[in-house]
């Protein structure tokens, strides 16, 4: 009994004494654990860097993208004035690669934030009010994952006709159902929990309650989630740019690139497939980040 | 295990259903008419509304759609626009070519990515371990259509030893050397994200089974080392065998870009003439039979998965 009393006591004086931790919210502790990890922070800073090559192209780029030269077709890697050398009408690479990662990239991110966004909603109103409202919902959703996800995209893109918008109606169509799904199973797990219940006592309407309580919760998981089909997203995109199903050619875009050079491939192997390093890059970034991400979402006991 | 059949099959069939549904709507989902194809450029509209009516299309939707599945059930998948063709009767050698394609280039990623998933979970070499994880990265990573592009340019232009495109005498139904030789880059490149994958998957699974409890009983008695293994690959092989049926049905998908690059002449090479020439019942027609083989290989892993694991059955 004694014992016990000072063992209680010494505990107090030893909190006393231990200088003041400082409190992190979670998204803190995530942010401190994500930024500590040297993968992710390579990768977060090869995208930064291609994000602000696209962003500020115009700036950058050392020559005109659509400027083409009949005498200068196809000329290697370090060509005075063509540091990455020219493509199959002498237009000068470096330039086309930056200006491409404007399309490429939007591309591959606006379906993914399209498709959160729905999927997200449909998700939570399934998982949410369950019964017959989920079962409709999630029913359909299974139809989609009834198909391949190229077959979807190349299916929908293909009815639809070449076109981005079309590229990106047909993305956010193949990307929201799996995202539903997730948003599903994260709301269905809280819905029964004691302080949703709570909040329903008080009679908060059920508006209240998801964008109070549900959001809140399930908020980190979908976006956790949603980050890790951005790279799928990034090589999906350009596989129907590749296909021909995105923008018209001139334009600038790292998988149409892939596609116009392809016919070289005799004459220039490496500079028809240099698009493609990029695309890889990208994706790689992304999904490492994503993946990091996830790990500094883990909080450890 | 017939009670399990039986509940299978009433879960895929609504299933079934929807992909119809789903592929019935690609072709109203088409911007214009869908026989604004068909049509002479001069018609009058006595005769756009003649034709109309001769295909159905002057009926409502739910009515258009009730005939399209009654043809579809006997086999009538409709006549390509342009080729003036029965589609079923383009699709059958296509899919003949893909399913070729796709058997090698699934025996391939059967081979390496269990291979490399169970040298991973065992090895000691950190070295190893993280070069194999790395790989399987690169692996999900990569747009499988710049591969090809890559393989071509290096083992078809530089070395000069395999060809670029096509396939070896199409159709003579002899397989031979020369078969094998067109085949090997394509199924390399097909084979390669399902690599990744199942690499991935069959090293989280074997490292999963190797730190329950039974396994250190199993060493701890003296079993010989190839034995436990053996306990090891029977107590993974069920959640490795859902990855790769779905795999295996992503990697026919995925062989609508790969086969555009290598010219090979099956499902993808016919979607991309469909989409080209915009002939949307081609289009149609390919996508329904590769979406309705997709759900039959998720329905056969999900009928054979009791087979390996009863625990399942029970559920």
């Amino acid at each position: 009994m004694g014992s016990l009393i000072t063992d209680s006591s010494q505990a107090a004086m030893g909190a006393v004494a231990q200088p003041v931790r400082i409190q992190f919210t979670y998204w803190q502790g995530v942010g401190r654990r994500l930024t500590r990890d040297p993968i992710s922070m390579v990768c977060a800073s090869i995208l930064v860097l291609l994000v602000l090559a696209a962003v500020f192209a115009p700036l950058i780029a050392p020559m005109d993208p659509y400027k083409s030269s009949i005498f200068n077709r196809l000329k290697p890697f370090g060509t005075p004035g063509h540091l990455l050398g020219t493509d199959e009408l002498g237009r000068d690479m470096l330039s086309r690669l930056i200006y491409g990662g404007r399309i490429s990239l939007v591309m591959g991110l606006l379906p993914i934030t399209v498709a959160t966004f729905c999927g997200s909603i449909l998700g939570i109103v399934a998982g949410f009010f369950g019964g017959k409202t989920n079962m409709v919902i999630m029913r359909i959703t299974d139809v989609f994952f009834a198909f391949p996800s190229v077959l979807l995209a190349v299916g929908i893109a293909g009815a639809l006709g070449a076109g981005p918008v079309n590229v990106l109606v047909s993305l956010s169509l193949v990307f929201t159902p799996p995202i539903t799904r997730v948003a599903e199973a994260a709301t269905t797990q809280i819905r029964n929990q004691d302080f949703i219940e709570a909040a329903r006592a008080t009679g908060a309407s059920a508006p209240r309650i998801i964008v109070g309580h549900v959001l809140t919760n399930v908020t980190s998981l979908i976006l956790t989630y949603a980050s890790s089909l951005i790279g799928v997203s990034i090589v999906l995109a350009a596989g129907l740019s590749f296909l021909g199903l995105g923008l018209a050619p001139p334009t600038a875009d790292w998988g149409l690139m892939l596609n116009t050079l392809r016919p070289s491939i005799y004459l220039a192997p490496v500079i028809c497939v240099t698009p493609g390093i990029l695309i890889l890059i990208t994706s790689i970034c992304f999904n490492l980040l994503s993946d990091g991400l996830r790990t500094s979402m883990e909080v450890k006991p | 295990m017939l009670w399990y059949s039986l509940r299978r099959i009433a879960y895929i069939l609504p299933i079934l259903f929807g992909v119809s549904v789903v592929c019935f709507s690609l072709v109203h989902l088409a911007p214009g008419d869908p026989m604004t194809a068909v049509m002479p450029e001069f018609a009058s509209a006595e005769l756009i509304a003649q034709i109309k009516q001769a295909y159905g299309f002057d009926k409502p939707l739910p009515v258009q759609y009730l005939y399209w599945l009654q043809a579809i059930v006997s086999g009538d998948l409709g006549t390509s626009t342009t080729q003036n063709r029965p589609v079923l009767d383009e699709l059958i050698p296509a899919i003949w070519n893909t399913g070729q394609l796709a058997i090698f280039g699934m025996l391939i990623s059967l081979a390496a990515g269990i291979g490399l998933g169970v040298l991973a979970a065992y090895t000691r070499r950190l070295v190893t371990d993280r070069t194999i994880t790395a790989a399987a990265i690169v692996g999900v990573s990569v747009p499988h259509y710049w591969v090809g592009m890559v393989l071509v340019a290096v083992f078809a232009v530089q070395l000069g030893l395999l060809p670029a495109m096509g396939m070896a005498n199409t159709g003579t139904g002899v397989f031979g050397l020369d078969d094998i030789r067109f085949m090997i880059l394509p199924a390399v490149t097909l084979a390669l994200i399902p690599t990744g994958i199942i690499a991935r998957s069959v090293r989280a699974t074997v490292l999963d089974v190797r730190r329950q409890e039974f396994v250190q009983t199993l060493q701890a008695n003296g079993l010989h080392p190839r034995r436990v293994f053996m306990h090891v690959v029977k107590n993974a092989a069920p959640s490795v065998l859902a990855i790769m049926g779905i795999q295996i049905a992503h990697l026919i998908g995925g062989s609508i870009l790969v086969e555009t690059v290598f010219g090979w002449p099956g499902t993808g090479y016919l979607l991309n003439t469909a989409i080209a020439t915009r002939d949307l019942p081609l289009l149609q027609g390919t996508i329904l039979v590769l979406a309705v083989f997709f759900v039959l290989m998720n329905f056969l892993v999900d009928l054979a998965q009791p087979f390996l694991d009863p625990r399942i059955k029970r559920q």
